[in-house]
């Protein structure tokens, strides 16, 4: 190992008082060190709490029936966030739906299918690659692939989630490969032993035996997107009313729709900056309740494998 | 019901010696399975395509054409320098306290609570950035004037302070310490992956010759993490490079290339730029900006795929 090339602790000490001298020396070190750590990790826990601390303080004035019932349209000031909270299940609902099937598939073939092989290696590689792209990047991809189709200032609910599935997919694809990974091939050659193919190996036996992490992946990876602002901004656009269709008109999610409240605030700054707030609040109960339940699930139904 | 079971199994037996259905159905399953996988891949390819067919008309456009009247590598040049400098800043400030906090975890918290304190630290991780956003523009930017205006009366002499102090709070060194917030969480689950691992009879032989803690720490641990520390410093950087929101909503853009953090003027990056400029613009701008966001793709891709080759070679050893 090269770190016992830089060990004076392992030199015999060459006098007894030496010895003490370094002894003191060397407890201060370690205790500075210690506080050191010590106070680095409650200096970066400050933002957390600071966070969570203000945003409760300051979504709470803008919370009432009105937030959670009502749309913006032709209202000054008031007005609620009704559509933007739709607007937010649609997309990462529809996000979702692509996103999964694929996910897991894809998890499938580099667990199950994959071998050795240079697809597999390849996916690797590029699933890797996935997880980097710049949130706004994906965005971009989704604009310039509806463009195409639907010319230029095309805004669409759907377009947003196409944009988040790419950040999506590969979240899915290595929590799910990573809980595949764990279930046991003993359980794949009893099957096998009775004869059952290996799509229904993978189906009735593989499947069921990871579902809880699966569930889990999939729920962290929700959490993930759910609060995504950036891609949105440029394919779904901006919207004062409730629209439910991803396939038609603009969405906006409850992200995007804190960021206008602050960035347009109109006549009515308070209101508009306490709407801001509120929706930054739900947001983050939102995640919290998805990454909570997402650990609840996995604690409940994960199957014990011996 | 054992019978019945029985006979199932054996029915199943009977199917899978006859071929036919068996193999149809595993032939369709794994084909679905190949078809994933490299529709993966050729959305992964379609991204590249796509923005250089959309960012092309810009890149070959001459300079009155674009908007502002420059040539394109003189419209990016500026904003990939914000982009930089931010990131770097905050990768400065986060890789050492995401170290610590790593160290705190894995070695110095007592193992009873540790688990919790990652669950804090991977909470950083879940929060929405539009959430950091409004925090630093709200609370931290302000709470950051004083320590600005000290920074500028002290240290004024190193250009990276040299002021004068904004009174706004609207700056780079604002939206670099909450990027650097938003990315500790990832340095830190990188670099505590590493120090979990450190073989024990390493640190165990360094206690029994009489190493302190630290300096167990600094002999065993730190050196075999080392190469997970400029990985997960690297994979930080990127989510840096690539962050929108915080820089969108903190920073007071001029479009100056300045290395001042502290100042009025401050260099906007690609993604910021994107994102206040996206939704009112209209012809070439789009396709101009659309290709600022292919150089912010590469700049993140090299970033990256340097982390995960670091990663790779060090899995190698």
């Amino acid at each position: 190992m090269e770190s016992s090339a830089h060990s004076p602790v392992l030199a015999p000490a060459p006098s007894s008082r030496l010895a003490a001298g370094l002894g003191w020396r060397r407890r201060g070190v370690n205790t500075a060190m210690t506080v050191l750590i010590v106070g680095a990790f409650a200096l970066a826990m400050i933002p957390l709490f600071s966070l969570i601390f203000e945003v409760a303080k300051r979504g709470i004035p803008g919370l009432s029936v009105e937030f959670f019932t009502e749309d913006a349209r032709g209202v000054v000031g008031g007005g609620g966030a009704a559509h933007a909270i739709m607007g937010t299940l649609v997309i990462t609902g529809v996000a979702t739906v692509i996103s999964v099937p694929i996910g897991i598939m894809a998890a499938i073939y580099l667990n199950e299918y994959g071998g050795d092989s240079r697809l597999r290696k390849a996916l690797t590689f590029f699933v890797d690659v996935m997880t980097g792209i710049p949130s706004i990047v994906a965005g971009l991809f989704a604009y310039a692939l509806f463009e195409l189709f639907f010319g230029p200032g095309i805004r669409l609910g759907v377009m947003g989630s196409v944009a988040l599935s790419l950040l999506m997919v590969p979240i899915v694809i290595r929590s799910a490969e990573e809980v595949l990974k764990i279930v046991p091939n003993h359980l794949r050659e009893a099957a096998y032993a009775l004869g059952t193919p290996k799509w229904k190996t993978i189906v009735k036996v593989v499947l069921p035996t990871a579902f809880a992490g699966l569930v889990t992946g999939v729920m962290i990876a929700i959490a993930r997107i759910v609060g995504e602002t950036a891609p949105l901004l440029v394919t779904t656009g901006v919207i004062d009313s409730m629209n439910t269709d991803p396939f038609n008109g603009r969405m906006q999610n409850l992200a995007v729709y804190a960021y206008n409240e602050y960035r347009s605030p109109g006549v009515m700054n308070q209101a508009a900056y306490d709407h801001a707030w509120a929706a930054a609040l739900t947001l983050i109960a939102i995640v919290l309740l998805l990454n909570v339940a997402a650990r609840l699930v996995y604690r409940r139904y994960k199957t014990e494998i011996r | 019901m054992a019978s019945v079971d029985t006979t199932t199994n054996a029915g199943q037996l009977l199917a899978a010696a006859s071929g036919g259905r068996r193999r149809r159905g595993d032939r369709v399953f794994s084909r679905m399975a190949v078809v994933s996988a490299v529709t993966i891949l050729a959305l992964l390819a379609g991204v590249a395509i796509f923005l250089l067919a959309e960012g092309a008309p810009a890149l070959t456009a001459s300079a009155s054409e674009l908007p502002g009247g420059e040539s394109f590598v003189d419209y990016v040049a500026p904003l990939a320098f914000g982009t930089m400098l931010a990131a770097v800043f905050a990768a400065v400030v986060a890789v050492p306290l995401a170290v610590a906090a790593a160290l705190f975890i894995t070695h110095v918290a007592p193992p009873r609570i540790a688990l919790t304190l990652g669950y804090l630290v991977d909470m950083l991780a879940a929060i929405p950035s539009i959430i950091y956003a409004l925090w630093g523009v709200f609370v931290l930017g302000p709470a950051a004037v004083p320590v600005m205006e000290w920074l500028e009366g002290h240290l004024g002499f190193i250009p990276l302070f040299a002021g004068p102090a904004s009174v706004t709070g609207r700056t780079m060194f604002v939206a670099g310490l909450v990027l650097a917030v938003m990315i500790l969480p990832i340095v830190s689950a990188v670099a505590r992956e590493a120090f979990a691992l450190t073989p024990r009879r390493l640190q165990e032989g360094a206690q029994a010759l009489g190493a302190t803690r630290w300096e167990m720490i600094r002999m065993t641990v730190l050196p075999f993490g080392r190469s997970s520390i400029i990985s997960g410093a690297m994979l930080g950087l990127g989510r840096a490079l690539g962050e929108t929101m915080a820089v969108t909503i903190i920073l007071s853009v001029s479009g100056a290339v300045t290395f001042n953090l502290i100042g009025q003027a401050n260099p906007s990056t690609i993604a910021a730029n994107i994102a206040l400029n996206f939704p009112e613009s209209s012809g070439l701008a789009i396709n101009a900006l659309i290709a600022t966001g292919l150089v912010l793709f590469a700049i993140t891709l090299v970033t990256n795929m340097g982390a995960r080759a670091i990663i790779a070679r060090q899995d190698r050893e």
